[in-house]
């Protein structure tokens, strides 16, 4: 650790704030692990009808969005990174 | 016109029952006729804090199974005039009573006093249910704490679910040193975080143990804390009394000043 980095050291009051902004996160939006797969399994169904899914890179998770209306701060949102194989056409 | 407010946290530990018994004696010096309910059934300890274990013969549960009146439950405090406390049991559980009865024991309770402060045992189950039952309002008290506030945030969502909107946020044992070194987080970081607002900010003192040790709370004296207290009674009565300034860093001008003994 040189010199500098000592001063860009984070406060741990401040790890303490996004430890709990995190953490908040999930119990706010009051989703297990349980439903998520399950939520999970089911978009994965409804794509596959029309599109072959790279399952390893799929990423699906709540996060926190800012609200449109600025003064109710942040709302949770379904994020959702799929990666698309190939498209299946319809014969 | 009354009100009623739970004070209540989720966590335990954090200073309920310090709150209820110090903005309970606070506003009774203020000249309002107040009610300190220990809804901490099987666990109470408001009656100590207050310094009147020795005066207990009837409970909240006697009143509601009716083995005596309501006034022969009521305990006069010792020191401030206008100030009393209605007891839990503490042989009987969390189930001996439910949310209805203790919504009526509540409602009879607003005909005689100008406030009426419950005092929430911590959870979320049957004891906090029972206490919020009758609630016009609620005060959160949190340390500034990841667990605290992680816990005051739930406690806000199940408030929330019950219809109680009018909530406010204690922020208790602040310390000064630790906030100024960035070790801790303050109390805008805290009301970022939970959304909403102050009702007072106390900072953490050693004279809150000799108080309970005493049984004598602070609201009102010459200390910060008890101060700070007085100021949340003020602004539970609806006044507008600005936050003090904490910080104990030293400028030129504070290091002066203490040199005459002033912070």
């Amino acid at each position: 650790m040189n010199f500098m980095d000592f001063f860009r050291k984070k406060s741990s009051s401040n790890i303490a704030k996004d430890r709990l902004k995190l953490v908040l996160v999930s119990d706010r939006a009051s989703c297990t692990p349980e439903i998520m797969e399950r939520i999970k399994n089911d978009i994965i169904e409804v794509l596959n009808k029309y599109v072959e899914i790279d399952k390893s890179g799929l990423d699906i998770k709540i996060t926190q969005v800012d609200a449109e209306n600025s003064t109710s701060g942040t709302v949770p949102a379904l994020y959702a990174n799929i990666p698309i194989k190939s498209m299946k056409h319809a014969v | 016109m009354s009100e009623v407010i739970v004070i209540t946290s989720g966590k335990g530990g954090v200073g309920k029952t310090t709150t209820t018994a110090n903005v309970g004696t606070g506003l009774a010096k203020l000249g309002k006729k107040v009610v300190l309910v220990d809804t901490d059934i099987g666990l109470r300890n408001l009656d100590v804090v207050m310094g009147l274990e020795n005066r207990i013969v009837y409970t909240l549960y006697d009143v509601i199974e009716k083995n005596c009146k309501l006034q022969q439950a009521l305990i006069k405090d010792k020191k401030t005039d206008k100030l009393y406390l209605l007891p839990a049991p503490q042989t009987k559980d969390k189930s001996a009573v439910n949310p209805e009865q203790m919504k009526s024991l509540v409602d009879e309770l607003r005909k005689d006093f100008d406030y009426v402060l419950l005092d929430c045992p911590a959870g979320i189950e049957q004891g906090f249910k029972n206490a919020i039952a009758g609630a016009d309002r609620a005060i959160i008290v949190t340390t500034p704490e990841v667990s605290a506030v992680r816990d005051a945030d739930r406690i806000i969502g199940l408030l929330e679910a019950n219809e109680i909107r009018n909530i406010r946020l204690v922020v208790n044992r602040l310390n000064i040193d630790m906030v100024d070194d960035g070790n801790m987080m303050n109390a805008a970081d805290v009301v970022e975080i939970l959304s909403k607002d102050l009702i007072g900010v106390v900072p953490y003192d050693e004279k809150i143990v000799i108080s309970t040790n005493t049984g004598i709370p602070l609201a009102g004296d010459d200390s910060e804390v008890g101060t700070a207290f007085m100021n949340i009674c003020n602004r539970i009565m609806g006044k507008e009394v600005p936050y003090l300034e904490f910080s104990r860093k030293k400028g030129f001008v504070n290091w002066f000043k203490s040199l005459f003994g002033q912070r």
